[in-house]
């Protein structure tokens, strides 16, 4: 669905999206990479279980929260990519007690 | 409901039964309850950047606290907490936004055996003054608090708790919202920047000077927070109010697990967490500091353990409208009546009563039983004494 518009040569890492290796741009942040790899939503809300994928890509909606090396509410547009990054989608509400 | 546009002179006038000066807590709840007497009401609130406690309080609609030294203010608070399921419903209809009212008790966690200590002779004290009229508040320990918050861990530096069933919480937005959109669907007159700048009295009426136009009516209530210094020795009234700041920081939201306000730490309806509640004598500056934040996110720590993985989104610094005793002040002007005062930091807690009996007060003169003693004049003590 998204296409890069600059230099395909740019340095590239490697990141895990639900199990999934993708190669990302080594400048990219996490919601910038899962959009261009067309991963999908990225989290359910706690509300109504609906789909949400990144929106604002500026830190302020919330929208694309995800589990990034086991801790949820991370917003993915405000993280930069690191090689080997275990992202997760995340289901509903961060859960604080079992 | 009767509306018209009188004209004084060249300078054009907006008229009304009842203005209300001051749209936070205790103004937007008066001008609601005026409004839902169908008194012709006009509220005049500042602008954006005025001082607003009404936008970074707490939540709390707190009763165990309330009045040490002035039994009528634990009565009035409590009374005000029992009506507040009816408010909420009655917002809801009005305004159609659920407020998130909860009222099934609420803790204070007290650390150590000093805090028992200490809590334990306000309690006493609360207890005594109320006489038969009774105090709900009771101390509770370990084994209770885990019953009425099961599966949280509690942390080991906590001794004890007061818990109190009627104290509650409510998301402070979402009420402040409830009423002035509640209040103007039911026909009042809302006016946001209108500074009020100078109150005249005229042939039994009064007028609101403002930028914005000036507004006149024979009833007027000063609902302003901090405002009211300056504008009641204008109706001949008087209230010593000091700013007191509090700060308050709010962590990401996570799934609801906190069923009750546990005093200065709560779960929001959204589910983010809000830790307070500092006390700083520091004038009108609403900023933050770490050594307060850190301070009051030790103590949440404490209480929790498991808050500490929790990150903070914001904080803020709010200023609080206290009065001397810090109970309310309700009064009425003898040199200039149908002047009102109305003030308190419990807004929150006395939103309810002040859209009921304060409402009512003002439309229709009916003074709630042992009233006067929350008149100003208590802080009066005479010169000869």
């Amino acid at each position: 669905m998204f296409q890069r518009l600059h230099d395909p040569a740019a340095p590239t890492v490697t990141i895990n999206f639900e199990g999934e290796t993708l190669v990302a741009d080594a400048r990219d942040s996490v919601a910038a990479a899962l959009l261009a790899a067309d991963a999908g939503h990225t989290r359910t809300t706690p509300v109504s279980g609906a789909r949400r994928a990144p929106f604002c890509m500026m830190g302020v909606c919330f929208e694309c929260l995800v589990e990034i090396d086991g801790l949820a509410n991370q917003q993915a547009c405000m993280i930069r990519v690191r090689a080997g990054m275990d992202v997760r989608r995340q289901d509903g509400a961060r859960r604080l007690y079992p | 409901m009767a509306r018209s546009t009188l004209r004084f002179g060249l300078c054009k006038m907006h008229s009304a039964e009842v203005i209300v000066i001051g749209g936070g807590m205790f103004g937007a709840a008066i001008a609601y309850g005026l409004a839902r007497r169908n008194v012709d009401t006009v509220m005049l609130d500042g602008a954006d950047d005025a001082l607003r406690a009404a936008r970074g309080n707490f939540g709390l609609v707190w009763v165990q606290s309330k009045g040490l030294g002035m039994h009528r203010y634990t009565a009035w608070s409590r009374e005000s907490a029992r009506l507040w399921t009816a408010f909420a419903a009655d917002l809801h209809d009005s305004a159609g936004i659920d407020v998130g009212h909860r009222n099934q008790g609420g803790m204070q966690l007290l650390l150590g055996d000093a805090e028992v200590e200490a809590r334990h002779e306000t309690m006493e004290r609360m207890r005594q003054q109320a006489g038969a009229d009774g105090f709900a508040c009771e101390i509770i320990d370990r084994k209770a608090i885990r019953d009425l918050l099961p599966g949280i861990e509690i942390g080991d530096a906590v001794s004890a708790a007061s818990f109190s069933p009627d104290d509650g919480d409510v998301n402070p937005l979402k009420l402040l919202r409830a009423m002035q959109r509640g209040f103007t669907r039911l026909g009042g007159r809302y006016r946001s920047c209108r500074e009020v700048t100078g109150i005249e009295h005229r042939g039994g009426v009064f007028v609101a000077k403002t930028a914005g136009g000036d507004f006149a009516a024979p009833k007027i209530v000063l609902a302003a927070g901090h405002g009211i210094f300056r504008l009641a020795p204008m109706v001949g009234l008087c209230a010593p109010i000091r700013p007191q700041r509090g700060q308050i920081l709010v962590t990401e939201r996570v799934q609801s697990r906190l069923d009750m306000p546990v005093g200065s730490i709560r779960q929001t309806d959204e589910g983010g967490f809000q830790f307070g509640v500092s006390e700083e004598d520091l004038g009108f500056d609403d900023g933050t500091t770490l050594a307060v934040m850190r301070d009051i996110a030790r103590r949440a720590i404490a209480c929790f353990p498991q808050f500490a993985s929790l990150r903070l989104l914001r904080s803020w610094g709010c200023i609080r409208v206290l009065t001397p005793d810090k109970c309310a002040v309700y009064d009425e002007s003898t040199s200039h009546p149908g002047a009102y005062i109305a003030t308190s930091h419990s807004g929150v807690t006395l939103a309810a009563i002040n859209a009921h009996h304060v409402a009512r007060w003002v439309a229709d003169g009916a003074v709630p039983p042992g009233f006067a003693q929350f008149s100003a004049q208590r802080f009066n003590v005479p010169a000869t004494a």
